[in-house]
C-alpha cells in the first residue's frame, strides 16, 4: 500500500487537444509531485486554489503520466468544475492529494487487452510506460471525438492500436460486437483485460467478462467528494468473491477499494448501484 | 502558548477535550482515512460516521452532488454496525490521546437505547452523540429531532443505557423552533448539543430532467450553511445552560472562532475536508495565532461576547 500525501503544486502546462472548436479535453501537466512510487491506474484529487469556496470538491482525475518533468493529468471539460481547470494557466497553483486507491494489475508475460472508452484512454499512457514488456499490450479505443482529440501517437508508436469512432447511436452495436471479438481472442489466449470508460461501456465489458470468464478489470468512474474514503459518495458493491467475507455483497468505497477492482468482485447490478439521477 | 482546552461536560460524565476543534460525524469517516494528511491526535475529538445496531447499505447512488459553497449528500447512514465498528474500527484508533465519540442512529427508542448500552462499556468511546437529524433516512431519523416529544424520549432512552458516558444530541435546522428542541433534548438530560446537521436541499439537471440525487432531496452542507448554523447556535445558546458545539461550514480558524462569539464551546469540522483533506489540521494549527492576533486571551473569556 502506498501512503497518499497532500502538496501544494504549481501548473507548468494546460494544453487543449484537438481542432479549434472541439477543444475539451486538455492534457494538464504540473510541477513533480515527489512520490518515490505510484502505480498506473491509480488516481489523484485536484483543487485549484483559486477557487475559494465556490467549488467545494477536488476532481478526481486519472494519474496519466509522470515523468521527470512532472505529473500529467488529462482530463475532459464536462461540467463547471472542469470548464474553470481549463482556463489553468502556467504558474497556478493547486492543491493535490495522492496518489490514491488501486492500480492495475501489470503481469509481464500474459497478453493484455486495453480497453479504453473515450476519456478512458488517460491511465493506459502511464500504464504502458511502465510496463515491462509492452509489446504483449494491444488496445481497442473506442471514442466520439476525432482521434485528433486524445492523446493517442505515443501511444500508436509503441503498442497494437485499433481506433473506433462512435459517431452516431447507430455504431454502438458495431463497436460492442468489436469489443466481445478482442475479448474472446483475449481468453484464448489466457490473456488479462483491463477496461477504463464511461459506465455504460464498462457495464458491458463487466457483463461479458463474467459470461466468457475473462480475467478482468475495471476503472469505475464514480461522483467523488474526497477521495479518501470518508464521504461515501462513490460507492460500489462487491460480490460474494469478494476477499474479504465480511464485506461481500456490500458497498465500499470506490476511491479505496478501487477505483480498479476485479470484475468477478463487482455486482454492477446491484440495487444501490442503479441510480436514477441526472 | 494559550490554553485552548475546552470543558463539554463536568462531574460524573467529564469530557474535556484539548482543544475546541473536532470532526464532524459522516465527513471523516472513522478518523484514520484522514492521518496520512495530519495527526489525528492533535484534534479536540474524533467524531465517527454514524453508527447503526445493524449494517446499512446506504441509499442508491448518486448520493452526493455538488451545489455552490457547498454539497448535497443523501447517503442514508450507510455503515457497517456497531459491532464491526468495536471490532475492526475502534482498535485501529488512537483513543488514548484522542477522544473518540460516537455518532449513533436508529430507527427507535429501543434501538436508541441498545446502541448507548453497548457502547456504554467501550473504554475507547469517550461520548455518544445521538443523530436525531439525519434527513436521509425513512425512519426515524429528522422525525426525533422535530418533535421536542419525541426528541426527549430518545435522549431518556439513551441517557438511561449510556452508563458514564456524555450524550450530546445533534440537532436538525430543519424545525420551526430549534430553542424548543434544544431545551426538551436538554430537559432530558442531554450534556451538551451539536448544531447544526444539514439543512434540507435539492437540485436538478434541466437538460435530463432529473434530480442530481437518487433520493431527490438530501442535506446541504459547506460554507452556504454557515450563516443558518451560526443563527441556530445563537438562538440554542440562549435558550440553553449546557454546551454548544458548532457545525456547519466551519473551514477556517476565524470561522470557528465566530461559533464561538455567539456562544458555541466548540466547533465541528466536515465538509471543509473535501475541499482539502488538511483542513481540520490547520484550523487547530491557525487557532492560538488568529486569537493572539484579535487580543483573545482565554477562550471561556472570549466565549458568548457578541456585543449587540
Amino acid at each position: 500500500m502506498i501512503s497518499p500525501g497532500r502538496a501544494e503544486l504549481t501548473v507548468t502546462d494546460n494544453v487543449p487537444f484537438g481542432e479549434t472548436g472541439q477543444r475539451s479535453l486538455h492534457a494538464l501537466t504540473l510541477e513533480h509531485p515527489g512520490w518515490s512510487e505510484w502505480h498506473p491506474g491509480q488516481f489523484v484529487m485536484l483543487r485549484p486554489k483559486s477557487w475559494g469556496q465556490d467549488m467545494t470538491w477536488a476532481r478526481p482525475l486519472s494519474i496519466c503520466r509522470v515523468t521527470p518533468r512532472g505529473l500529467v493529468l488529462f482530463f475532459q471539460v464536462v461540467g463547471r468544475g472542469t470548464e474553470r481547470m481549463a482556463r489553468l494557466r502556467a504558474g497556478d497553483r493547486v492543491i493535490l492529494w495522492g496518489p490514491l486507491g488501486t492500480g492495475f494489475a501489470v503481469e509481464a508475460r500474459t497478453p493484455t487487452l486495453l480497453l479504453a472508452g473515450g476519456i478512458g484512454i488517460a491511465p493506459f499512457a502511464g500504464y504502458t510506460d511502465v510496463h515491462p514488456e509492452p509489446a504483449r499490450l494491444s488496445m481497442l479505443f473506442g471514442h466520439s471525438l476525432p482521434s485528433s482529440c486524445y492523446p493517442t501517437d505515443a501511444l500508436a508508436r509503441r503498442i497494437g492500436l485499433e481506433r473506433f469512432r462512435e459517431r452516431s447511436p447507430e455504431d454502438l452495436p458495431r463497436f460492442q460486437d468489436m469489443v466481445k471479438k478482442h475479448m474472446k481472442d483475449c481468453v484464448e489466449r489466457n490473456g488479462l483485460a483491463l477496461a477504463c470508460g464511461p459506465m455504460p461501456f464498462l457495464r458491458f465489458i463487466w457483463r461479458y467478462a463474467l459470461e466468457i470468464g475473462l480475467r478482468t478489470q475495471l476503472s469505475l468512474e464514480q461522483r467523488m467528494a474526497c477521495g479518501v474514503g470518508a464521504c461515501l459518495g462513490c460507492v460500489s458493491v462487491t460480490s460474494r468473491h469478494w476477499a474479504d467475507p465480511e464485506k461481500a455483497g456490500l458497498p465500499v468505497q470506490t476511491c479505496t477499494s478501487g477505483p480498479v477492482f476485479w470484475a468477478a468482485d463487482l455486482d454492477l447490478d446491484a440495487r444501490i448501484a442503479q441510480g436514477g439521477a441526472a | 502558548m494559550m490554553d485552548l482546552s475546552v470543558t463539554l461536560s463536568g462531574g460524573l460524565r467529564p469530557l474535556k477535550l484539548k482543544n475546541p476543534v473536532l470532526s464532524a460525524s459522516g465527513t471523516f469517516g472513522y478518523g484514520e482515512e484522514f492521518a496520512p494528511y495530519g495527526d489525528i491526535t492533535r484534534l479536540g475529538a474524533v467524531i465517527v460516521k454514524g453508527l447503526s445496531l445493524r449494517p446499512r447499505m446506504g441509499n442508491p447512488l448518486p448520493r452526493v452532488a455538488e451545489t455552490p459553497c457547498g454539497m448535497l449528500n443523501a447517503v442514508g447512514l450507510q455503515n457497517d454496525g456497531v459491532e464491526a465498528f468495536l471490532t475492526r474500527k475502534l482498535p485501529r484508533l488512537p483513543w488514548r490521546e484522542v477522544p473518540v465519540i460516537a455518532n449513533i442512529y436508529a430507527a427507535s427508542t429501543d434501538e436508541f437505547g441498545e446502541l448507548a448500552g453497548i457502547l456504554s462499556h467501550e473504554e475507547g468511546v469517550a461520548a455518544l452523540e445521538v443523530n436525531i437529524s439525519c434527513p436521509n433516512v425513512h425512519e426515524g431519523g429528522v422525525l426525533f429531532g422535530q418533535n421536542p416529544v419525541m426528541a426527549a424520549r430518545v435522549v431518556e432512552a439513551v441517557k438511561a443505557r449510556a452508563g458514564n458516558k456524555p450524550v450530546m444530541v445533534k440537532l436538525s435546522p430543519n424545525v420551526t423552533d430549534i430553542a424548543e428542541i434544544a431545551r426538551a433534548a436538554e430537559d432530558a438530560g442531554a450534556d451538551a448539543l451539536s448544531c447544526i446537521n444539514t439543512v434540507t436541499g435539492m437540485a436538478v439537471d434541466l437538460a435530463s430532467r432529473r434530480p442530481l440525487l437518487a433520493n431527490v432531496v438530501g442535506g446541504l452542507s459547506g460554507p452556504a450553511i454557515k450563516p443558518v448554523a451560526l443563527r441556530c447556535v445563537w438562538q440554542v445558546c440562549r435558550a440553553v445552560g449546557i454546551p454548544v458545539i458548532g457545525v456547519g461550514g466551519v473551514a477556517s480558524a476565524r470561522d470557528a472562532l465566530e461559533f464561538l462569539l455567539v456562544g458555541a464551546h466548540a466547533v465541528q469540522v466536515g465538509t471543509a475536508g473535501f475541499s482539502d483533506p488538511a483542513a481540520i489540521f490547520r484550523v487547530v494549527d491557525e487557532l492560538p495565532g488568529l486569537c493572539a492576533d484579535l487580543g483573545i486571551d482565554s477562550l471561556d473569556g472570549f466565549r458568548g461576547s457578541l456585543r449587540l
